[in-house]
Parts: structure tokens; C-alpha cells; sequence
């Protein structure tokens, strides 16, 4: 299937589709190709009926280090840059139903850091290194990390992060609230892995509508919100996994959800 | 009329209008919009019917008009055939027209929701005018239903760009009424029709004429129609019971007399 691509690796495998940034020379540093190929790929995921988690992940030593500054140069108008080559990919990644993890194997900086935190967890193995990197060459974080920073770490935090852009231990990472689950370097193939299953397997219904309202709850009324929350139980009460879990719960075993 | 292009069924005092090529997304064609016309008069006249609801077969509600039909036309072919007069008879059904909008109306789709009193979009609807990209513009009825909508300013600005808007931008500048969860847009639509179904039927026709003339009269002729609509209103068996009702501190049951 990865045959199509030339800057990802992408892969599925018994429920999770792994999209691997693949420019390890250059730290995984995204190119207008990489952009779309990564959008391409998380649309041929959500389309995919068998896939119930993505995972996001580079190889070599980084995560991905932003864009690839020899793209860019003073004609640039980075108003169309980000509207032609990001925007569609974190849309993309934002209407996407299924969880999507950042498996951060390595640094991620500038719009690195930004995709990691587009996405839903994030794995990150210890001594990893985040930056923005942004300010550094008198920009402003993009690809939505004004945006999400704040609503994971708060305000404070985020302007320290951004405008003094000091480099973040995977430690502190962790303990600002940005790590789902810190892992040691020998262990991390194997604990990502059992990660990526773990939520593969989750009643996946139920998981895209907690997914497509919980950000929502954050600008919306609270009598709105509650209509928004009656819908999605609606819907998530009529899944077949919500009967499976009724029936476990009566036959005290563990449930078996399949996603639908 | 043979209804080749609809699908048509009641559930109790509501009439349903499915529009049915899904394999165009529902592009409309004339024939297609003579069947909406003449069901529509078909619901009017039928008294079993409270409220009428429309809908699209498929993923889309209508991706706009059958560009194949019209691509030949010239001006005379055009004003002999006059395509969309049989819209206007739309505006004379007096009974309330709700449509729930799943996936794209454009165009003249988007024009047919615009004919309907209130519109429930799904969360991922896309709502636009395409015209001044072929090189057309909207012609049943787009820049006057959208400006009376949302305004001048912001019908402009849609209509020009001819950009796809989403179901949350329409709902901030007033283009439709409520945004659900793509799954449940039928269901909330039809949720909302039996609400509608409830209400004292007169008083819903005379206040859908009072506030569909309140942007083409001046205001005291308004003020004036509503007067007289809400007096004659004391002539039905609906007034009465509504009111005793109320007294009561039960619900009404209303019959539409």
C-alpha cells in the first residue's frame, strides 16, 4: 500500500494505520509533498473500514522539526503556504472519526510540535525534546498551536512555551499535561504498539463522537452543549457496541467491541 | 403526476418529500422540480397533512441543477420554457415546509432549501452558490431568499466568491435554523415537524403570511396583516380550545378549525 508515497511510510496492520514521516535526513521536516501525502493517507485511513486508530510517528532520531526552511525564502507569503499546504492536512486530521496518536519518537519542533498536538494522545519517548521554535525565526506558531497549546496546558504555560521557546524536557512535557504516556527508549516498539491496540479496540462509535464534541464543549453554551451531548448519546445508544457492552456487563465478562 | 424523480410517504400529519437521484446527488431537473411542485399542492390540499418535510435520498441533499439539461439553452428557448416560474408556486403553500439539508445544497439545491421556512442541516452540510463560477448566476431565486435572510452585504460576498459555506457558518449569519449530528439530521428534522404538527395549524399558516410579507411591505401595512390575522384568529375552535386549555392547565388538543 506504501507504494504510492514518497515522503511517508504508510501501513496497516490489524487495525492501526501508521503514518511514518519519512525524510529522516532531513528530520522528518515537512515539504509540500509531505503535507499532502499525510493528508492523503488520513483520508485512505478514515475511508478504510478496518482501521480504528492512527498512529503518527517519524523515523530516525526526530518526530518531525516543522517545515523545511529551504522552502521557504523572503517571496514567501506564508498566509498561502499554511492555507495550501497545512490547512488542508489539519482539517483533515480534525474531521478524522478515529483516534489519532503521535508516537513521538524524537524532537518535534515548530510545526512539529503543532501536528503532535493536533493530534489526539501523545506517546513520547523519554529524552525527547519539544520546541516551538517559531519566535526563533521571528515567526508566530501556526498550523493551529496558538489554538491548542492554551486548551491543553492553559494560557500562562503556553507564552512561556512559545515566546521564550526554550526547549521542553520530555519530563516537563509530562508533567505540563502534553504526554499521554512517557516511554523508555527500549521499550518503546513495544508499549506504542499495545497503545495503538488498546484503542483499536475501543467501542470506536462512541470514541469519534466524544472526539467531534469534546473541543466543541470549549466554545459553547452550556444549554447548546447539552442538545449537542443528548444527539451523540442518541447515536452512540443505538451502536451495536453499546449492546455489546449492556450483554458483557449482564454476562460479567469483558466486551468485545467492533466498532459499529 | 408520476413521480419518477421523488418519493413520496406520510408519517401522521407530516408529509415527506425525498428527493431521490442519489446517484446525481439529487440534481435537480425540471421534471424533478414539477413533481416537488405538484406534491407540495398535493399536501396543501390534503387536511390529514400539518407540515411538510423535505429531504435528500443519499449523501447529498441537492448538488444544484442538472447543468446537462441547460447547457444548450438559449434566452428564447430559456423564456419559452421559463424553467423556474413553477418555483413561485412554492411561496403559495401555506403550510409550514421544513427541510432537513444532509451533505451538499448548491445551487439551485440550495435554492429549493431556501423556498422551505426552516432549515436543519447535519454538522458537516455545505451550503453555496456555484453560478459565477459557470459563468451564470443563481436564477430560482438565490440572491433574493439568501439577501432576505442574512442581508445584503453577506449575500453578496457568498454569491460572488461562490464559495461552499459549512452548516456552522450558515447557522451564524442566519441562513438555517439548527445544526445536528450527521447521523440524527433526519430524525431531528422530523422530531421538529411533529413539534411544528402540534401547534394550532390556523395560527401557523397566519403567521407564516404575517412574517413572509414582513420584508416586502411597509410597516404599518404589516403591522396591519398581523392585526387582522391574530382578530380572526378568535373565530376558530382552535382559539378557544388553546385557551381553555390554558385555563385548565392542560394540554391543548388541537384540530385545525
Amino acid at each position: 500500500m506504501g507504494q504510492d508515497f514518497q515522503t511517508i511510510v504508510y501501513d496497516v496492520n490489524q487495525g492501526v494505520a501508521t503514518i511514518k514521516l519519512n525524510r529522516p535526513w532531513a528530520y522528518n521536516a515537512f515539504t509540500k509533498e509531505m503535507n499532502r501525502e499525510i493528508t492523503k493517507a488520513l483520508k485512505l485511513s478514515s475511508k478504510n473500514e478496518d482501521v480504528r486508530c492512527i498512529v503518527i510517528t517519524g523515523e530516525g532520531k526526530a518526530f518531525c522539526s516543522g517545515q523545511d526552511l529551504q522552502d521557504v525564502d523572503e517571496k514567501t507569503n506564508h498566509a498561502d503556504f499554511l492555507r495550501s499546504r497545512y490547512h488542508p492536512m489539519l482539517k483533515t486530521l480534525k474531521e478524522i472519526d478515529l483516534p489519532v496518536v503521535a508516537a513521538v519518537n524524537g524532537t518535534a519542533a515548530g510545526a512539529g510540535l503543532s501536528l503532535a498536538l493536533a493530534c489526539d494522545f501523545r506517546l513520547v519517548k523519554s529524552g525527547t525534546k519539544f520546541m516551538s521554535a517559531f519566535m526563533g525565526v521571528g515567526l508566530v506558531p501556526d498550523s493551529g498551536m496558538m489554538y491548542v497549546l492554551p486548551r491543553i496546558v492553559g494560557y500562562a504555560k503556553s507564552m512561556e512555551i512559545v515566546t521564550l521557546n526554550k526547549p521542553i524536557t520530555s519530563d516537563e512535557a509530562h508533567k505540563l499535561g502534553l504526554v499521554t504516556e512517557l516511554i523508555e527508549p527500549d521499550e518503546w516498539g513495544e508499549k506504542t504498539s499495545a497503545f495503538a491496540k488498546q484503542l483499536a479496540n475501543l467501542p470506536t462509535k462512541a470514541f469519534s463522537l466524544v472526539k467531534r464534541y469534546m473541543m466543541d464543549s470549549m466554545h459553547e453554551s452550556y444549554e447548546e452543549f447539552l442538545d449537542k451531548e443528548a444527539q451523540a448519546q442518541r447515536i452512540a445508544g443505538q451502536s451495536e457496541d453499546h449492546q455489546e457492552g449492556l450483554q458483557s456487563f449482564k454476562d460479567k465478562r469483558k466486551p468485545h467491541f467492533i466498532g459499529k | 403526476m408520476s413521480k419518477k424523480f421523488i418519493k413520496t410517504y406520510e408519517d401522521g400529519p407530516v408529509g415527506v418529500i425525498e428527493l431521490n437521484r442519489p446517484e446525481v446527488l439529487n440534481a435537480l431537473n425540471r421534471q424533478m422540480i414539477d413533481e416537488i411542485v405538484a406534491q407540495l399542492e398535493d399536501y396543501q390540499r390534503n387536511s390529514a397533512i400539518r407540515v411538510i418535510m423535505m429531504k435528500g435520498n443519499g449523501k447529498a441533499f441537492a448538488a444544484g441543477a442538472d447543468i446537462e439539461e441547460m447547457k444548450n439553452d438559449t434566452p428564447t428557448s430559456m423564456e419559452l420554457a421559463d424553467p423556474f416560474a413553477v418555483w413561485d408556486r412554492i411561496a403559495s403553500i401555506k403550510k409550514p415546509i421544513i427541510t432537513a439539508v444532509n451533505g451538499f445544497a448548491l445551487g439551485g439545491g440550495f435554492e429549493l432549501a431556501l423556498h422551505c421556512d426552516l432549515i436543519v442541516a447535519s454538522e458537516d452540510a455545505k451550503f453555496g452558490f456555484p453560478e459565477v463560477k459557470l459563468g451564470v448566476m443563481p436564477g430560482a431565486g438565490g440572491t433574493q431568499l439568501l439577501s432576505k435572510a442574512i442581508g445584503q452585504r453577506k449575500a453578496l460576498e457568498w454569491i460572488w466568491l461562490g464559495e461552499q459555506m459549512s452548516a456552522n457558518e450558515a447557522l451564524e449569519l442566519g441562513a438555517i435554523n439548527r445544526v445536528t449530528s450527521k447521523e440524527l439530521v433526519e430524525e431531528e428534522t422530523m422530531r421538529l415537524a411533529h413539534q411544528l404538527a402540534e401547534q394550532a395549524p390556523l395560527s401557523l399558516r397566519l403567521i407564516k403570511e404575517a412574517v413572509d410579507v414582513s420584508s416586502d411591505v411597509p410597516l404599518r401595512e404589516g403591522m396591519k396583516l398581523e392585526r387582522k390575522n391574530f382578530y380572526l384568529l378568535f373565530d376558530s375552535q382552535d382559539q378557544s380550545e388553546g385557551m381553555q386549555a390554558f385555563v385548565e392547565k392542560r394540554p391543548p388538543h388541537f384540530k385545525g378549525e
